[in-house]
């Protein structure tokens, strides 16, 4: 990473720490995981299940409420501050900032998800007095989380490269919605014929698959996640968000910043 | 070499949502800036000035023609290393101090570690704010947002600074010190392009200025020939309590106090009214001719009724 791109990550990362709404969903969020311990204490012999769902889907909602509502901000409120003319006018290309800014926010996810992760953990201590072997997949859970933010905030960023933040909230959100149930759509594509058959497979890849890196049941279940998966999914995340990103950069990059 | 050199930089933009229509924001200009000089870019609002200053930084891409930024393109690295900008009414990151803020442009600009954190403690008590330079933005005043804008802007030791309303909105004090802060700028031998309508500040400190209205050039260069182009006037003085219709009618500007009349008007017209005074007995006390000032040049290329375009330009 060059040094530009970095000390715009790193002034990203300061925005979003300095942000009292950033603080206030952490500790939302820890308390969501109060909550699942007192629900494991009333759900005998099921508590690891009940403190895993809640805890990993309170902090993959928490993560994406956070990855849209800061990613459609990044560059349009720059604009509508004027902040950006006085970092484009340096020796600063257009790319370089978008990139520093998807740095600088999947940054502050990763720091926001170990620390509600460590929060899980320590839930799942509570409720269980010790680890076991499989709660590792816990990890990978929380990885492929970290990597559906990846994907999220590419889509905030890109929107918000040319759209107002509400309708970039609107449209990085039905995605996500939309990706959550991507297994359903490419189901539909399956079941058709002809021109809704390509369209509906075509509207199955532009989506991004979220569902496919939502692990959480799996996992909660004690499931093991296999190695290929986890590189597929990787592959899938990096490749998803980078084509949106490049996408972004395409769009800033001819933008006239009026 | 020239500091900027604009070669018929051109802006339409199309607006509407349907059937976009096209709106000339800045017709083709050309213009030249010298190293060394301090140049005002004046206009009333809209004029198209903030406009050129994006498309100079690169902000805003011209609908046609280029510019030049000492001898490169703006969009070499090289280039945009030696400029400085203000934009105009500038909000910074308000979560961060003004140190911080220094800091971060500082790394931007590509300034080096070694020596930076004092060339920012430097830059702060420049601008008068060594005593805030650990307080948020967001406690800031306007007068402190500009001058903490001012020091991004020269903080890096640029050889060009462009400055868009550097004195917008700030009190007769911090309009002071930003013009001294120029003038010094101005001793170090930096060229500055600023873009203003403050014209008695235009007129203190450029060597030259230009005049832009409805994206359209006016009128460039030195203050004193722009309005020595001006065409004359005169002020006639005489005793009376009452303007004769024959001077009136000489479409002279009367002012009646007490027991005397004070005209002004063109000098073609001073042997008339000369005459007219003589006809009616009335006596003449004082006849001065009156120096026009760049706010009698620059009102003359742009108010609706004057059409003289060809003065200067």
């Amino acid at each position: 990473m060059n040094a530009r791109i970095a000390n715009i990550a790193a002034n990203t990362f300061r925005e979003a720490v300095r942000d009292r709404v950033l603080y206030n969903l952490i500790v939302f969020a820890l308390l969501m995981s109060g909550a699942a311990i007192l629900v494991g204490q009333i759900s005998i012999g099921i508590e690891k299940l009940v403190v895993i769902n809640l805890g990993l889907t309170a902090v993959s909602l928490f993560g994406v409420v956070i990855a849209i509502f800061i990613g459609i901000g990044l560059v349009s409120k720059e604009i509508d501050k004027r902040t950006l003319y006085t970092v484009l006018s340096r020796p600063v290309r257009r790319w370089e900032f978008i990139v520093g800014k998807f740095f600088g926010l999947t940054g502050t996810l990763i720091v926001n998800t170990l620390c509600m992760g460590i929060g899980v953990f320590a839930a799942l201590f509570y409720v269980s007095h010790k680890f076991a072997a499989a709660d590792a997949w816990v990890l990978s859970a929380l990885y492929f989380i970290v990597l559906q933010f990846l994907i999220i905030t590419s889509l905030a960023l890109f929107f918000s490269s040319f759209s107002s933040p509400l309708l970039s909230a609107v449209f990085a959100f039905s995605l996500f919605v939309i990706g959550s149930f991507s297994e359903d759509v490419r189901g539909f594509a399956a079941m058709t014929h002809g021109v809704e058959r390509w369209l509906a497979t075509a509207a199955a890849y532009v989506v991004p698959n979220i569902s496919a890196l939502n692990v959480i049941s799996k996992v909660a279940h004690g499931g093991a996640i296999p190695g290929d998966l986890v590189l597929l999914n990787t592959g899938y995340a990096l490749l998803y968000s980078a084509m949106v990103l490049f996408a972004a950069i395409w769009v800033f990059e001819y933008r006239n910043l009026k | 070499m020239s500091a900027i050199e604009i070669l018929g930089l051109e802006k339409v933009y199309q607006v509407g949502f349907w059937r976009k229509k096209p709106k000339c924001a800045l017709k083709p200009l050309h213009l030249q800036v010298e190293e060394g000089e301090v140049f005002g870019f004046l206009g009333p609002n809209g004029a198209g000035k903030t406009t050129t200053l994006k498309m100079l930084m690169g902000l805003v891409y011209p609908t046609s023609g280029s510019a030049r930024i000492l001898g490169g393109d703006i969009s070499d690295r090289a280039v945009r290393a030696q400029i400085g900008f203000l934009p105009e009414h500038p909000y910074f990151y308000d979560y961060l101090t003004g140190r911080e803020l220094l800091e971060y442009y500082g790394r931007l600009s590509g300034m080096p570690s070694t020596g930076r954190s004092d060339k920012i403690s430097e830059m702060l008590a420049q601008v008068g704010l060594a005593d805030a330079s650990d307080v948020q933005l967001r406690k800031y005043s306007k007068g402190m947002l500009q001058r903490v804008g001012i020091a991004q802007a020269i903080l890096h030791d640029p050889k060009l600074v462009f400055l868009d309303e550097p004195m917008s909105g700030l009190d007769p004090m911090g309009r002071r010190e930003v013009r001294d802060l120029m003038e010094k700028l101005k001793r170090q031998g930096k060229t500055i392009f600023f873009s203003t309508h403050i014209l008695s500040d235009a007129e203190a400190l450029c060597d030259r200025v230009a005049i832009i209205h409805l994206g359209e050039l006016r009128g460039v260069g030195a203050v004193e020939d722009l309005t020595a182009k001006m065409r004359g006037r005169v002020e006639l003085i005489w005793l009376g309590k009452t303007v004769p219709a024959a001077i009136q009618a000489l479409k002279a500007e009367c002012f009646v106090t007490g027991d005397t009349v004070r005209a002004v008007l063109d000098e073609s017209q001073q042997d008339a009214a000369i005459e007219v005074l003589r006809r009616e007995r009335l006596r003449l006390i004082s006849l001065t001719p009156v120096r026009a000032s760049l706010e009698d040049y620059f009102l003359s290329q742009v108010q609706p009724a004057s059409t003289g375009k060809g003065v200067g330009a």
